[in-house]
This record gives structure tokens, sequence and C-alpha cells, in this order.
């Protein structure tokens, strides 16, 4: 088995390497770094912008580079975090707690170098992951048939939804509001239009892209508004030597950034938990087996390298699910979904078979993503952190062109643009309600696959709802959801110590100017 | 238990939820329900709606039963109106100028218009962004991707 993984890796490595794929991976990488750079900016708009742009193109070069804009990200929005003191995008979140001491006390170079040391450690791992899980769920994944399909999508939906930030009933809502924005359009079986209010352009249903960009893009500028801080550049001069931590500081991470990849991986696997989840567990985590927790807080660089590492791990991870069971965990990887889709690509199970130079060249452009990134972060440190001082009332003019530019160029249909100005106020409207619309994309993507599963396994079974506790594998799925549900019940009644622990570093995390919502 | 009734934010919440979930399951209605084993295209949606309102209204319902203090109004403490109109202005502006006028007049207009809406701009600093983003757009857009769409309607450009 190992043998052949290496046979599929060293093609993927073919393909990414053609000098066309090569350059639109580097494109996907820098545009990420630079949009985690920008306070303000996500990956999940900056996605939706690139997305009709690809259109045009084949679709390996296109996932590359949108993949690319997601883990490029994350390597820029530690920079945010620890010069700056401000959690933009929230993976980083945690970062903050002992990298901006660190940068006090003039070791922000030192942070930063950790950081990419431990990025790139916690990548490899999570791409290495990748590489031996994925074939192995596919296996699993061949023998199933509707009804497990759609139990399945059921986890993800649920998971995704309570295991998210905020309220789980709330996530829940999120969820069921993002299936039926998902109905919106003509019946796949009967095409008989479903709310549609007779608005033609409605007929095939609402544009993910205008979704995207309304709930992640004209929402979030709507919230921040004149409600940003002005940026405090007092701290951030780094320059290239300062880079290179010491082997004192080098033996201290090493066991952090170990740990944190290991917490990162295993989150990966729980659909539904994030990098921000997994960043907070292991920065808890370490602080708790640490011999000198009162360090923490104060400028521990282990409290730097565990979350980074773990982040990264959990953000290479995070494609497993998606790429092999077609079952997004998180909001990115619903919007790589609907790429896929956009580019006539079925997602599920057969996709590493029928598409082995999409799934093998996309891991092998994540080892070259990373070490493109490295090279990129450490000589350019002194360009990045000079972007950081670029004002916020430049920044989302110029994205909101973006926005309307990206949605219209995605059908030429200037409705679209007013459809997604009209997401844009809906979705502000439930920010302020403490929704948070990540699972509505979530139920918006795998929505018409899942009706289109629950009617066919339906149709099979002759209507018979046992079907779905009869077959043993999505009965397994339906006890997770159980287990998931109970769960939830659980911690609203017990509010268990874990929990606590996590609520209380978290409220040591300096505010975001920003809604949280560049996850 | 009786003290004061307070809104609280989350009752809006709740509220809006079985609103769209009713207002779903009855759109839904008027579509062909079907039997289980041979769905209709109004199964979905009234399934879905009547989930819907019934989390609305268990979200109202933990909020009435919670104690924990929810000053918070629906409006943020200070709103922004006319930052909210001028986001909202750019698009509605690329719309109406990109239909009739082309995509310089569009895009200028838009990034214009929203960079008004920060307090500390100006209409000189406004016009500068938006004459530096049109550039940078048209050359991107226009020449390099060929996005089909007409620098100025009316004139060859």
């Amino acid at each position: 088995m190992i043998s052949t993984a290496l046979t599929d890796l060293w093609y993927g490595f073919g393909v990414a390497l053609e000098p066309h794929n090569l350059m639109y991976c580097f494109l996907g990488v820098l545009v990420g770094n630079l949009v985690g750079v920008l306070p303000g900016m996500g990956p999940v708009a900056t996605i939706s912008i690139l997305l009709p742009l690809t259109f045009g193109m084949q679709p390996v070069p296109a996932i590359l580079m949108l993949s690319g804009v997601y883990y490029g990200a994350q390597y820029g929005g530690a920079i945010c975090s620890i010069l700056l003191n401000l959690p933009c995008h929230p993976p980083h979140a945690v970062t903050c707690l002992d990298g901006f001491p660190l940068t006090k006390q003039g070791k922000g170079g030192t942070a930063l170098g950790i950081t990419i040391i431990a990025a790139f450690i916690g990548a490899s791992f999570g791409i290495t992951e990748m590489i031996f899980l994925a074939p192995f769920l596919v296996k699993m994944a061949l023998e199933f048939g509707p009804a497990e399909v759609c139990s399945l999508m059921l986890v993800g939906l649920l998971a995704g939804s309570t295991l998210a930030k905020g309220s789980p009933l709330k996530g829940i809502a999120m969820t069921v509001l993002g299936l039926l924005i998902g109905i919106v359009g003509s019946d796949i079986e009967t095409g008989q239009p479903r709310f549609t209010f007779g608005i033609t352009e409605l007929f095939d249903g609402v544009e993910i892209i205008a979704l995207a960009l309304g709930m992640f893009g004209i929402a979030e500028f709507l919230n921040s508004i004149n409600n940003t801080e002005t940026v405090d550049m007092k701290y951030a001069k780094v320059g290239i030597s300062d880079m290179f931590p010491s082997k004192a500081d080098l033996k201290l991470a090493f066991w952090p950034m170990i740990r944190g990849t290991f917490i990162g991986s295993l989150c990966a696997l729980i659909p539904g938990t994030g990098p921000t989840i997994a960043s907070f567990v292991s920065y808890a985590t370490e602080k708790k087996i640490s011999k000198t927790p009162e360090r923490f807080g104060h400028g521990a660089i282990e409290g730097v390298a565990c979350p980074e590492a773990s982040t990264h791990s959990s953000v290479q991870g995070d494609f497993i699910p998606t790429m092999s069971l077609g079952i997004p965990g998180d909001t990115v990887m619903a919007l790589l979904l609907g790429a896929l889709i956009i580019h006539g690509i079925v997602p599920g199970p057969q996709l590493i078979s029928q598409h082995a130079d999409i799934f093998w060249g996309l891991i092998a452009s994540f080892w070259i993503g990373n070490i493109l990134l490295v090279i990129l972060n450490v000589p350019m440190i002194g360009l990045w952190v000079k972007l950081l001082s670029i004002p916020y009332r430049y920044l989302y003019p110029s994205a909101m062109f973006f926005v309307c530019i990206g949605v219209y160029a995605a059908s030429n249909d200037m409705f679209q643009v007013g459809e997604t100005a009209f997401i844009g106020v809906v979705g502000y409207i439930l920010l302020r309600l403490d929704f948070h619309p990540a699972p509505i994309l979530l139920g918006f993507v795998l929505g018409p696959r899942f009706e289109e599963n629950f009617r066919r396994s339906l149709l099979i079974s002759r209507g018979d709802l046992m079907t779905f506790i009869e077959r043993p594998i999505s009965a397994f799925f339906l006890l997770i959801c159980v287990v998931l549900i109970a769960a939830q019940i659980y911690v609203w009644l017990r509010k268990p110590k874990i929990i606590a622990d996590e609520k209380a570093i978290e409220a040591q995390v300096p505010a975001t100017p920003y809604s949280g919502l560049a996850e | 238990m009786l003290k004061k009734f307070a809104w609280k934010r989350d009752y809006y919440a709740g509220g809006l939820m079985l609103l769209i979930g009713v207002g779903a399951a009855v759109t839904g209605t008027g579509y062909k329900f079907g039997t289980l084993a041979r769905m209709g295209p109004g199964f979905m949606p009234v399934v879905l709606g009547v989930v819907l309102a019934f989390l609305g209204l268990l979200i109202a319902g933990t909020a009435l039963g919670s104690s924990e203090p929810d000053d918070k109004n629906f409006l943020p403490d200070n709103p922004q109106w006319f930052g909210w109109l001028c986001i909202l202005g750019g698009p509605v502006l690329f719309i109406v100028l990109g239909l009739y006028g082309g995509m310089i007049p569009a895009v200028f207009a838009c990034v214009f218009v929203c960079a008004l809406g920060d307090k500390t701009a100006t209409y000189k600093s406004s016009a500068i962004l938006a004459a530096g983003v049109t550039v940078f757009g048209v050359l991107l857009f226009h020449y390099l991707l060929n996005i089909p769409f007409q620098l100025l309607r009316g004139v060859n450009l």
C-alpha cells in the first residue's frame, strides 16, 4: 500500500510541477499570504472572488490555486497576530497571547521564525496523513449506497453546525437555513420551480459566489465599517536576521510543535472541528502539561509554536474528508467543493480514481506550496509587515470592487450583484442576532445532494424509513449523530471543565475588530 | 420568577427563524408533497420549514430560561447609517451604471461611494482611490482577463 501511495505521489509531483500548474499554485499561495496579512479579508471572500476567474481554466490549476489561497492565508495570519496583537484570523487568535508579548520584548522576529518552522512541520504531517488516509477512506466509501451517503451527510451537517463557534442551536438553525437556500431553483426531478417568487434569474438557484460574498464579504464590511481601531505599528519592525531562532528557543519549541501537530491532525479528522478549535485545544493542552504554566501569556515560545503547528496540520487535514468523501468540514472546504462541482467534477469517493491528476496533483502542490510559502515569508517579511499598515479605509472599497466584478464575471448578469448585496444585508442581520453564518454555506452546498440521495434511498426502500437504521453503516453514522446531539445537551446542562478552560483562554484573547468571519 | 420581561436579542433571533420556517413550509405546501416512496418537490421545503420553525421556538425558549444578562440591542452601539448606505450604494451604482454607462463609470462610482462611508475619508482621497482601482480593474479584468463588459457603452474603446 505504501509503495502505491508513493508511486501516485510521484505522479502527483509530475502534475504539480508542470509550469502552468506551478505558476497557479504560486499565484494562489501569494494571494493567500497577502490576504492573510491584510486585516479584515478572509480566505472565504478571496476564494469566492477568484472562483469566477477560474471558469476559463483547466480544473487542475484552478483547484491548486484556490487551495493555495486557503493554506497561504494561514501563514500570513500569524504575522498579524504576533506583531499587532490583532487576531483578524480566528485560527491565529490564540497566537496573540504569547506572540505579542514576545514582540514587545523585541523577540517578534524569533516568534515569526518559530511560527514558520511550526507551520511547515504541521503542514507536512497533515499532508502525509492525507496521503495514507484518503485512499483508505475511499475504499470504505465505495461500498456506500444512497442511504449511507445520506446519513454521512447528516453527520457532516450536524458536526459542522454544532461544533463550530457560538450556540449549537443557532448553528443547526443556520444549517437548515442553508439547506432551504439550496432548494431555491428548479427541482431536479420534476423541474418544478421552488422559492423563486417568479424571478427567472432564480430558476438556476442561488449562485454560490453570491451567497459566499454576501455573507462573508458585504456583511463583514457592514459590520466593521468605522468600527476598526487604528493599527499600532510601534513594535512591528522585523528584519530577516531576527527571524532565525536560537538553539535554546528551538529546543524549547520542538516538543510543543510535535504535540500541536498531533492535536491538529486529530481535529482535522473530526468533521466540523477546523483549525480554530485545534489551536485553542492545543494551547490549553500545552499550558496544562507545561512545568512552568505561569510563563504562558507573558511570551512563552511554546505558546506560539504549538497552536501554529496544530493550525497548519489541521488545515491540510481538512482536505481529507472533502476530497475522499465529498463531505466538507467547514466553510472553505464547502466553497472548494462548490468549485469542484462548477468545474464539472463530481465530488465523492470516485474522485481519487477518476480524477487522479486533481487529487495527487493537489497533494504534491501542498508540499510545493508550503516550501514556496517558507521562501516567500523569510526574505520578504519586511514587505508583509509594511502591508499591515494599509488602512482599512482603502481596503474595503477596493474589496467591494472585487466583490461586484467577481459576482458579475461569474454569470455576466447584473442581477447577481443585487442578489449579493441583498444577501449581505441578510447576513449582517443574522450576525447582529448572534448567528454564525458559516454553516449556511455548508448546508447550501450539501443541500441538493442530500435531497437527491434522500429521495433515492426512500425510493429504493419503497418509502420505508427503517432503511437508514437497518443498513449497518448508515446506522453507525446515525449513532454518531445521536452522540453529537447528546454531547451538546450534556455540555449545555453540565458545563464540563474543558469548556470552561477553553472559555477562559478565549476571554484572554484581545477582542477582534472583525466579526471573525475570516475563518 | 416574574421580574421584568425584558426583550432579548434571542427572541428576535428565534422569531426570525420561526418566521422563515413557517414561510418556507407554507410556500412549500403549494408544491406537490408526494409520499415517502415517491417524494414530490414539496416534501423537503415543508419538512425543513417545520424543522426551522421548531428550532426558532427552541432558540427563543432557551433564552427565556437562561438568566444570563443580554443587554445588547439589535442595533450596534453606534449605528453607522451613513456608512451602511455607502456600502450598499456601491453595488447599486455598479448595477445601474454598469447597465447604462459601462465598466469605467460603474467601477469608479462603486469604489468612490464605498470609500466615502469611512469617517476619515474626504472627497479627494476617495476619488484618488477610486481612480486607482478603476485603472487597475480595467487593466486586469478588461485587457488581461477579457471579461465581456464594455468599458464605456456606445464608445468603442
